[in-house]
């Protein structure tokens, strides 16, 4: 079906307003590349937009919050806390007898909890097997587009305090 | 097709499938661009927002010009 046509020699407002209904489905190249200008300023507007939103969004406060007690999991275990809000819902592991390590618990392809293998030593999304490194919440395999955001953790004697989000 | 005229109406839809070509091409790249833009920004990373809103700023007003473009070889293809 021919949805492109070339320009007759009739006037413009009797091509684009015909009086035959057979013609009402042509699109002239002139009606698709006026749609194609309009999705581009659509695009244009969307990166405004991401523009707005970096400069003028109000950055969340990152409140002190205690999320445990040095030794009160083991080693390998983890312990699910909330941080900053609520609704962020989080993961601390302890990796070693020294280190913890905390990430939202948020996968980042489309937000299923992920959970830590203790077998392999990774943070795993059971959706969609997207697998991340729990060095840094890196992206290990599997279709999540970027890292877990990791929470900022400081020791204050034997209290674990969350004071931080990198990468949210 | 078959009706054109092998003159100027024929040069006037060369020209305006060429300057389709130009457009697409830029929407393509713009439609990468801002997909690439949301992510890096969604990462934590904020570096590249301004340029990336700069180029498709500029990516716009190339589309904008080739539409006058088309539009001018449009009327002048009716004279």
């Amino acid at each position: 079906m021919p949805f492109l046509r070339s320009p007759s020699k009739e006037p413009l407002w009797k091509d684009e307003f015909s009086v035959f209904t057979s013609d009402e489905r042509y699109v002239t190249r002139r009606q698709f590349t006026k749609f194609l200008t309009l999705a581009s300023l659509g695009m244009f507007v969307g990166n405004l937009w991401i523009l707005a939103k970096s400069r003028f969004a109000k950055t969340q406060a990152s409140p002190t919050v205690e999320v445990a007690k040095t030794g009160e999991i083991p080693v390998h275990g983890v312990k699910l806390f909330t941080y900053p809000t609520p609704q962020n819902h989080c993961i601390l592991i302890r990796t070693s007898e020294e280190e913890y390590l905390a990430y939202s618990q948020k996968c980042t392809h489309l937000s299923c909890a992920v959970y830590y293998s203790a077998k392999e030593d990774r943070l795993e999304c059971p959706c969609h097997q997207g697998f991340f490194s729990i060095k840094d919440g890196s992206v290990l395999q599997g279709p999540p587009p970027r890292s877990l955001p990791q929470i900022t953790l400081e020791r204050d004697g034997a209290r674990l305090l969350a004071v931080g989000v990198k990468g949210s | 097709m078959a009706n054109l005229e092998p003159s100027k109406q024929r040069r006037g839809l060369v020209a305006i499938n060429g300057a389709m070509a130009v457009i697409i091409t830029l929407l393509v790249v713009q439609i990468w661009l801002l997909n690439a833009t949301l992510e890096t920004f969604l990462a934590g990373h904020k570096g590249a927002v301004l340029p990336a809103a700069i180029f498709s700023g500029l990516a716009f007003l190339g589309s904008l010009a080739v539409d006058f473009f088309v539009t001018r070889v449009d009327q002048e293809s009716r004279k």
